[in-house]
């Protein structure tokens, strides 16, 4: 029963975590955009409050932006492709009848409980590593040259790295939605002689779709956002300089304020982008 | 309508998936058993794998190293602190969405969740010197200020996602028994809400634990938890492979397990409801 009065103390009730999140979101937010139009050296004592739009010009001029826009792209693109087709087929696997099925899902699973710099340092050292790497002992197994990963192919190596990580937060979210399937309709399906194929073209994969697309949506805001795993593996070397460490490199190494803050909101924007087709569907959700 | 399956069948896929399964968990197991090895075995050509002499120099030398309890203490002290304080501010916001919902409440949901997708590097600058001029850079309160905002949309959420499941007719029917509102909220609303509760804190000091953005910016030695700790690693320092195994497997092996317990709110407290 909602009164007058139960209302207002539910909006009382609501006010400390709407005035929290307004002030941490607008606060920092609202100081950024004011420092990219802005010269703001501190290290040089140089403050000009207003430049215009100077740090947006210089930082769209620059080859470092077009280059770590093309690594993002890239470095997401990797890591989905690799999530995305993984995970659909390690659902589909561990939906099938088996012995132990706990005990793989928790294998598979456990990667996504290791924290960022412990996976990056696991696997640069003990896997990557060319000298005492478990890699360069397989290749030399093989009679093969050894291969130096983070160097020769750093980019594919944060790939391997961020997706083994990511891996288990797709399967986990699509095997639930497999699990969600009409079996009925795939054994009638099957009855009527429909190769296992073409039961997955028509009836799996229209039924993953959605959750394909929030996986998608979710890991792209997720993975926009990498940092840890570049900060210790490459430190945005030979190429793996995304527009997030780009932007700290700028902010806190470099000290450029003003052209830091110029790539923030480039950043706030593009992340904005993807964000309102996910708000999209977790908004139709939530009316059903 | 079950079908048999050949015993053969499901032989063929237990190898299949135990496969995959032991293939993405092998950086781990490796870690594990490199954690119990001499730095010299652990670099050795061959590799060995089960069969060596197994110690625990390496846990005690890592323990040894003045800034690993303080690392340790750190990361619980944020994870757990940033979860109960974030858990304060959303049980009484979620609980009056779910029960007393208007009609502006799936709006404040949805920009409650737009907060979240806000990436870091746009608000890093302002942050540190605000951290600066407030003279709280490198603190725990910090830490567990900011962890708490950038986790409090998920809590929220899955709070919200729990209470909505509670019956409303149940506390009408209290109501008619008699109960006031105390008795209401203590023995028959909290009871019902506590698994809730219980799964959202667990899932929270997991990513809290594990975040590696804000944790290393913010932070340089007081408030520096495990995951900056880990981070100093980086730089090789002569034979350190066993050691750095024993340092990792101290950060994870804790969340490890928390983790395998929240399996299923995983998925409803990062898909934001969207999958079921």
């Amino acid at each position: 029963m909602a009164t007058a009065h139960s209302k207002s103390a539910a909006r009382l009730m609501i006010a400390p975590a709407v005035f929290v999140l307004l002030v941490w979101m607008l606060v920092p937010l609202c100081m950024t955009l004011y420092f990219s139009f802005a010269d703001y050296r501190p290290l040089r004592g140089i403050f000009e409050p207003w430049v215009g739009f100077d740090n947006y010009a210089r930082f769209f001029d620059s080859s470092a932006f077009l280059g770590a826009v093309g690594t993002t792209l890239l470095m997401v693109a990797g890591i989905l492709s690799i999530t995305i087709i993984g995970g659909v087929m390690m659902a589909l696997l561990l939906d099938r009848p088996m012995f132990g099925q706990g005990i793989v899902r928790i294998l598979v699973i456990a990667p996504f409980f290791v924290m960022p710099t412990v996976s990056a340092l696991v696997w640069k050292n003990m896997f990557f590593n060319v000298d005492n790497g478990l890699f360069s002992y397989f290749y030399k197994y093989l009679g093969l040259q050894p291969y130096d990963f983070l160097s020769q192919a750093p980019l594919f190596s944060i790939v391997v790295i961020v997706a083994w990580q990511w891996l288990p937060f797709a399967t986990l979210i699509l095997l639930t939605a497999v699990q969600s399937l009409d079996s009925e309709q795939l054994e009638a399906s099957e009855m009527d002689g429909a190769p296992a194929l073409s039961r997955f073209r028509f009836i799996i994969l229209p039924h993953l779709s959605r959750a394909i697309t929030v996986v998608i949506l979710i890991q792209t805001i997720f993975l926009l956002s990498i940092f840890a795993e570049i900060f210790v593996t490459t430190n945005g070397a030979f190429g793996t300089r995304t527009l997030t460490y780009l932007v700290y490199q700028r902010v806190l190494e470099s000290q450029n304020v003003g052209l830091g803050s110029a790539g923030g909101i480039v950043a706030v924007i593009l992340a904005n982008i993807i964000a309102i087709f996910l708000m999209r569907i977790v908004g139709k959700n939530l009316d059903s | 309508m079950a079908r048999a399956i050949s015993t053969k069948q499901k032989l063929m896929w237990t190898a299949l998936a135990w496969a995959f399964g032991l293939l993405m968990f092998f950086p781990i197991l490796w870690t594990f058993l490199t954690s119990f090895k001499t730095e010299a075995t652990a670099i050795s050509d061959p590799p060995v794998w089960f069969f060596f002499d197994w110690t625990l120099e390496n846990y005690a030398v890592v323990q040894e190293r003045s800034n690993y309890p303080k690392a340790l203490m750190n990361s619980i002290i944020i994870s757990v602190g940033s979860t109960l304080l974030g858990i304060v501010i959303a049980v009484p916001a979620a609980w009056s969405m779910a029960f007393v919902p208007g009609k502006r409440t799936k709006d404040v949901l949805m920009w409650m969740l737009s907060t979240k997708m806000l990436p870091a590097v746009g608000v890093l600058y302002p942050l540190v010197l605000l951290a600066k001029w407030l003279g709280v850079m490198d603190s725990r309160l910090l830490l567990v200020v900011v962890l708490m905002l950038i986790n409090l949309p998920i809590i929220v959420w899955m709070l919200y996602t729990y209470f909505k499941e509670i019956p409303g007719e149940i506390l009408e029917a209290s109501r008619m028994d008699g109960a006031d509102l105390r008795s209401e909220i203590l023995y028959v609303l909290t009871p019902m809400a506590l698994p809730g509760i219980a799964s959202t804190i667990l899932l929270n000091i997991i990513l809290a634990w594990n975040e590696a953005f804000w944790t290393i910016l913010l932070t340089t030695v007081d408030a520096a938890p495990l995951t900056a700790f880990i981070a100093s690693f980086s730089a090789p320092e002569g034979l350190f492979y066993a050691k750095l195994s024993a340092a990792s497997m101290m950060a994870i092996a804790p969340i490890l397990v928390m983790g395998w317990f929240s399996q299923k709110q995983l998925v409803r407290g990062l898909t934001f409801g969207a999958v079921k």
